[in-house]
């Protein structure tokens, strides 16, 4: 399979912006995956996010902007099965999930607190490519099916702590990258 | 600011949180960590509270919650750093099989020889199944292939079954 990810200029690394900042817990806006400013986020996200150590995503509200737009790369992580590459995507939404499971998250926007989240270990993802406007339909499982909803539950204001699975499910984060 | 620890323990009824709460709020404590759960009906909570007070003046404020005898209140000072060193590796142990004494003080004997830290604890009993479930810090270097082989040493003498297992978080 060859790369998902469209032509896109050279990225800038942007600062992460941290929770409670409240361009994380808005509804991003729905963006034109031909706009110039569009793909040239989509470029920054991927740069900070190749920077940043251990990131596997990042999402356009978690470098203060409020758009429906994320860059996602898990290649290498040890709990990933398939894996599409690095990735970006606009307008993106889950089309179907299923397999839930629980697992342990953290997030570059809280980053002393860890959360045990339910998941589809299976989904169907379907966006924009920004650059190409072209539709594109991911279908994956296991860690990357997980990085794909926590991107887009991003992108829709809402962070772990949001979806968390009890009062005891909240961890102070113990190991750092 | 200084902190200060309350613990609120004895019998359930509605309210107790809202009450013991709004005593702190018009103190103007801002609650930290907490945590609170029921064990059989009985209630424990414990508070952290950033306040300038005196410990004298909270617990004051704090009598009319233990006034009919039916929940004990305490206030104690929380040390400026009560940090245990390098964090840990965190570990989830999972214990379960029929009840008997001495499952967890055999189970977590084993993982205190490691210098395992027990960061959360739940146990259960339900009819005659016990279940144990511990978050253990692990210090660095700890030989866990060892340690999960004490661990099934002590789970077979007790008749129990034992399971260790990281639980490292994923960055996203």
């Amino acid at each position: 399979m060859g790369s998902l990810l469209p032509e896109l200029p050279p990225g800038n690394v942007l600062p992460v912006v941290r929770a409670p900042a409240h361009v994380l817990s808005g509804a991003g806006a729905d963006v034109d995956p031909l706009d110039p400013a569009v793909v040239q986020l989509a470029a920054d996200l991927l740069a900070t996010q190749r920077v940043s150590p251990g990131c596997v995503g990042l999402a356009a509200p978690q470098v203060g902007v409020g758009w429906r737009l994320f860059s996602l790369d898990v290649t290498g992580h040890p709990k990933a099965r398939t894996v599409h590459g690095a990735v970006v995507l606009a307008n993106a939404e889950v089309v179907e999930a299923s397999r839930w499971e629980k697992g342990r998250e953290g997030c570059m926007s809280v980053p002393d607190l860890t959360g045990d989240v339910r998941r589809a270990g299976r989904v169907l993802v379907a966006g924009v490519v920004p650059g190409t406007g072209e539709r594109l339909e991911v279908r994956t499982d296991a860690f990357e099916a997980r990085a794909y909803q926590h991107e887009i539950d991003h992108c829709a204001g809402l962070l772990f702590l949001d979806r968390v699975a009890g009062a005891h499910a909240i961890h102070q984060r113990k190991t750092y990258l | 600011m200084p902190l200060l620890a309350v613990t609120v323990l004895g019998a359930d009824r509605p309210g107790i949180v809202a009450e013991v709460t709004g005593h702190l709020s018009r103190l103007g404590g801002n609650l930290e960590d907490s945590t609170m759960t029921l064990l059989r009906g009985h209630f424990a909570m414990l508070l952290v509270v950033a306040t300038d007070r005196p410990i004298g003046e909270v617990e004051q404020a704090l009598a009319p919650v233990a006034a009919d005898g039916t929940l004990d209140v305490a206030v104690r000072p929380v040390p400026e750093s009560t940090a245990t060193g390098a964090p840990g590796a965190p570990h989830l142990l999972s214990v379960h099989g029929g009840d008997r004494p001495g499952i967890v003080s055999s189970m977590l004997g084993v993982v205190a020889r490691v210098g395992g830290n027990v960061t959360d604890l739940t146990t259960r009993l339900s009819g005659d199944l016990y279940v144990v479930v511990a978050e253990v810090d692990l210090p660095a270097g700890t030989d866990t292939d060892a340690l999960a082989s004490a661990l099934r040493a002590a789970a077979d003498e007790l008749d129990v079954d034992v399971s260790l297992r990281a639980v490292d978080a994923d960055l996203l």
